[in-house]
């Protein structure tokens, strides 16, 4: 029987292990997390009542089914708690790929090392969110848009009470409506991009967007959430300073320009307790780089119309693919599911993709980052928050100063903190190559340990008998 | 004269400051940035310890020496801007874990100390004083107050600033193509991807990847690489205090075995992250990870100091150490090309061995004699010459 593994248990993965399921295949899947669901679908905690899980989530239904039905299925290994935090060849066998991974609650010494060697793998392991750094981001009060979603979703919890959403991005919409759902006041929603970036996306050529219901419907509910709450939401305009002693008191935010730029006299103070940003997503890349997976010059995995990489039987679905929301994910991870299973996925599917993927590629262009944004930072705006690096050190002299990113990051330190760039590295190489671009083919997304592993895990023995999985998940 | 230095890893920085303190004309080049090869991939141990006697530890021995001055004399030219090279005279303690490993260390520390090398063995309560969180199980310890540290590609920009204020230019993304030759045949320049150099004499100085640029040039030089890998760990409060080594390391260094060695250094930075260093493997410049590495190095650095064990690691890196046939750098003239210098071969010591080799390269262009006796290193000893015509390139 075909082993497949797939990585990651959102609506990528958990689409894929169906699939690949009803295909035939064995399937293994693994997810850090000690539940399924990925970003999209959270789980409130046990103690709490499970009755009105559905009620801050859109499709809640469609994962139970999922879930129930790789519950059942005889050909399916779930490892939750379990992280895959290598991937390299597999020497034994001279081919294919040794998928390193350690399971057990994350907390315990003595986590079971096992490794996987798989015949297809599947990886789907999402994104991380961005927020682009801006003086007193760094003060308690401030959360990432992902952050705050979380904690809406999986515990109920409003970030404060009188909230500020700003970025860029469709995700700010439903960050905002979940906020208001668990009893915050959100007191704005602001857009850097100006009317005429997101027309491109979002206006313009609609009716290419016929027959597109999901993201549609979702917004249409979006939309009228704001109308019922009087939430307003401004494009052209961003946070750009956070301010407060002890804990965010206000922000200021101004209107930007085309590129991004703040435009003089526009600043205005708003009071607030808590403001959320999101810039939209950084994908997950260390596994797919540790599997030798090309990266496209957008920076995400590049795959062909079966989600295959270039990289024989290893699939690449969901955010790491590019960014696109859930419904997106979900048809990747069925097609990357199939294919990884050796059956020719259903054109139907395929075309639902594709319009997906259309739809989703507008959107992004509409909400992409711009320039500009840097002419908000302050010498001594934290860029990096692990080694708290200014971006004054980061833009030291020009004269002389090496062009490699490792040199740049080395001595300076940023992005070489405990988040190992996953949360600043985007932002630090945009700002190390402000004003003379980097030289060679190094970024900050290879990591080949992909997730920390205790030294005492690392030095013990790796078993390929999944036997010895027995009573640690 | 007009010198070309290729390659802006430690060595040719050494090199370039050195050459520009004799007053000549100097271009340093990169094809990439500045440190973005093996010194950015490795430790930055300054090591007499590891070394049994004979030239290499002559060198070492002299690099230490010259490391304690330059340190000083960097720091006080340099301005707030230039990362600090963070030299830490810290010593090293070598320890033996077995009763054969015990003895093996006791003659090699004796054959050092013969060599002039400090190296004082420890009562067990004298090492405990020292690294508390050692393993108490430590059989011998040898103190080596000379060893030292520093961040190699701290000190490389700084190498490199050192130069540039004494009017040393810099070409990063420059690529060396090929030879620029005169018509009897020699070297008086080098073309690159940005262009021509006209030069008296080019100092080679591209670590591993000097075989590619010596072939480009017409010349067949033996270095090859040497893979590494080496382990950060997370912060954690300050528990180890000098480098301490497994024993075996001594014996890992000199060996020719192609299959994996590991064998333990650990150190902890200025940062607070502990490195666990290092493995040594011949597979050609093949970068992916495994895994079998890091779990032997990670069970070594535990027999050290077994508190390790529920630190995490959150980066594994690696490099290519560039060695010679005999184990020992080319530091002086080819023979073969008349123009092109070589400071080349350092393999898992050019951190440490740079700062020596750019007064034995600066000593010979100004027909100066060196502090040390440069013959060992030079390409014609007898040790190379099998391999240097082994084949025509
Ligand atoms: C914090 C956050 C909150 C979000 N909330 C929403 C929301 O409310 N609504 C919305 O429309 N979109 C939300 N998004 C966007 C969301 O990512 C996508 O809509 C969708 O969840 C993407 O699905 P995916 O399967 O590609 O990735 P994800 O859902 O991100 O799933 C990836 C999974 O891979 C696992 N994983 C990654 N690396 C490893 C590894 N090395 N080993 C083991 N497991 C690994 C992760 O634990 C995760 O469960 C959120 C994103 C973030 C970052
Ligand atoms: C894991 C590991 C641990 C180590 N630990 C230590 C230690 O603790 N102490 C110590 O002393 N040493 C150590 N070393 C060894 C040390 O790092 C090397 O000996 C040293 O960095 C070599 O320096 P280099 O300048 O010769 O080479 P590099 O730093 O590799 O520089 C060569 C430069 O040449 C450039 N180049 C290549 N081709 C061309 C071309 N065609 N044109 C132009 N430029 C070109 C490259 O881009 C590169 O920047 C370690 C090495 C490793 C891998």
């Amino acid at each position: 029987m075909r082993e497949v593994v797939v990585v990651g248990a959102g609506p990528a993965g958990l689409r894929a292990a169906e699939n690949a399921c009803q295909a035939g295949a064995f399937v293994t899947l693994v997810d850090s997390s000690d539940e399924l669901g990925g970003q999209f679908w959270r789980h409130l905690p046990a103690a709490r009542a499970a009755a009105d899980e559905h009620r801050l989530h859109h499709e809640w239904s469609v994962f139970q089914r999922l879930r129930a039905s790789l519950d059942a299925h005889p050909h399916c290994r779930i490892l939750t708690s379990a992280d895959v935090w290598a991937i390299e060849p597999d020497v034994t066998a001279g081919a294919g790929l040794a998928v390193q991974v350690i399971a057990g609650a994350a907390d315990d010494s003595g986590r079971l090392r096992l490794t996987l060697l798989p015949d297809a793998l599947v990886l789907a392991t999402g994104a991380h969110d961005r927020v682009l750094p801006f003086p007193g981001w760094d003060l308690p009060g401030v959360f990432s848009a992902g952050a705050a979603q979380a904690l809406a979703k999986g515990e109920r919890v409003a970030v404060g009470s009188r909230v500020l959403v700003a970025g860029a991005g469709p995700f700010l919409l439903p960050v905002a409506a979940s906020l208001t759902q668990v009893g915050a006041t959100v007191v704005g929603v602001h857009e850097a991009a100006r009317p005429k970036q997101l027309a491109r996306g979002w206006l313009q050529k609609s009716w290419q967007m016929v027959g597109f219901t999901g993201k549609l419907l979702e917004l249409a509910e979006y939309a009228a959430g704001h109308v019922r709450h009087r939430i307003p939401y401004r494009t052209g305009s961003a946070v750009i300073a956070a301010h407060g002693t002890d804990a965010v008191e206000a922000v200021t935010v101004a209107r930007l320009d085309e590129g991004w730029r703040p435009i003089a006299g526009t600043a205005r103070r708003i009071a607030v307790d808590a403001v959320c940003i999101g810039h939209g997503f950084t994908p997950r890349l260390e596994l797919p780089i540790a599997a030798g997976c090309a990266i496209g010059e957008d920076r995400y995995v590049t795959v062909d119309a079966l989600q295959r990489t270039n990289v024989a039987e290893v699939y690449a679905a969901g955010e790491i693919t590019g960014i696109g929301g859930m419904p997106l994910s979900a048809a990747e991870g069925a097609v990357a599911g199939l294919a990884a299973a050796g059956v020719t996925p259903p054109k139907a599917l395929l075309a639902q993709r594709d319009r997906q993927r259309h739809f989703a590629s507008r959107l992004a262009a509409a909400h992409a980052i711009r320039p500009g944004w840097r002419a908000w930072l302050t010498e001594d705006t934290l860029v990096c928050r692990c080694e708290e690096v200014t971006y004054s050190a980061l833009h030291a002299p020009a004269a002389g100063r090496s062009r490699g990113l490792r040199s740049r990051k080395l001595t300076t330190r940023a992005g070489l903190g405990i988040c190992q760039g996953r949360m600043c590295g985007r932002t630090v190489e945009d700002l190390l190559g402000e004003d003379q671009p980097l030289l060679g083919a190094m970024t900050t997304d290879r990591r080949p340990i992909a997730i920390p592993i205790k030294l005492g895990d690392l030095a013990a023995e790796s078993t390929t008998d999944t036997a010895a999985l027995e009573g640690t998940t | 004269m007009r010198i070309v230095v290729i390659g802006a890893g430690i060595v040719g920085a050494a090199c370039a400051r050195r050459l520009t303190l004799d007053g000549h004309d100097v271009t340093v080049l990169d094809r990439a940035g500045t440190a973005s090869g093996t010194s950015a991939a490795g430790e930055g141990n300054l090591l007499v310890s590891d070394k049994g006697p004979g030239a290499e530890l002559v060198l070492a021995q002299y690099a230490a020496r010259v490391w304690r001055r330059l340190a000083v004399e960097l720091q006080d030219e340099l301005d707030g801007n230039t990362p600090p090279i963070e030299f830490e005279p810290k010593g090293g303690i070598v320890v033996a874990l077995t009763d054969v490993g015990a003895q093996a260390l006791r003659a090699f520390a004796a054959g050092q100390r013969e060599a002039g090398v400090d190296a004082r063995e420890l009562t067990p309560d004298e090492a405990r004083d020292r690294e508390p969180w050692l393993n108490p199980a430590a059989r011998v310890a040898v103190h080596y107050p000379e060893d030292a540290q520093v961040q190699p590609v701290g000190a490389t920009e700084a190498l490199l600033a050192s130069a540039r204020r004494r009017g040393a230019r810099l070409l990063q993304g420059t690529e060396v193509r090929e030879a620029a030759l005169d018509d009897g045949g020699a070297l008086v320049g080098v073309r690159t991807t940005r262009g021509d150099l006209a030069a008296d004499r080019v100092v080679l100085a591209a670590g591993p990847w000097s075989a590619e640029v010596a072939g480009r040039l017409g010349i067949h030089l033996p270095v090859l690489p040497r893979r590494g890998m080496v382990l950060v760990t997370s912060r954690m409060p300050h528990r180890v205090f000098h480098k301490v080594y497994d024993g075996d390391y001594v014996g890992a260094v000199a060996s020719d075995a192609a299959d994996l060695q590991t064998s333990s250094v650990v150190e902890s930075t200025a940062a607070g992250t502990v490195l666990i260093g290092s493995s040594r493997q011949r597979i050609g410049f093949d970068e992916r990870l495994q895994t079998r590495v890091l779990q032997e190095m990670a069970a070594k650095a535990l027999r050290i100091f077994p508190f390790l064990a529920a630190q995490p690691v959150m980066r594994a890196y690696g490099g290519f150490r560039p060695y010679m046939p005999d184990h020992l750098p080319v530091i002086g003239a080819d023979h073969r090309l008349p123009g092109l210098w070589h400071a080349v071969g350092h393999e898992g010591a050019g951190i440490g061995l740079s700062v020596a080799t750019a007064e034995l390269i600066a000593d010979q262009l100004a027909g100066r004699r060196s502090r040390i006796d440069v013959a060992p290193y030079a390409l014609t000893r007898a040790s190379l010459q099998p391999h240097l015509t082994e084949q025509v390139a």
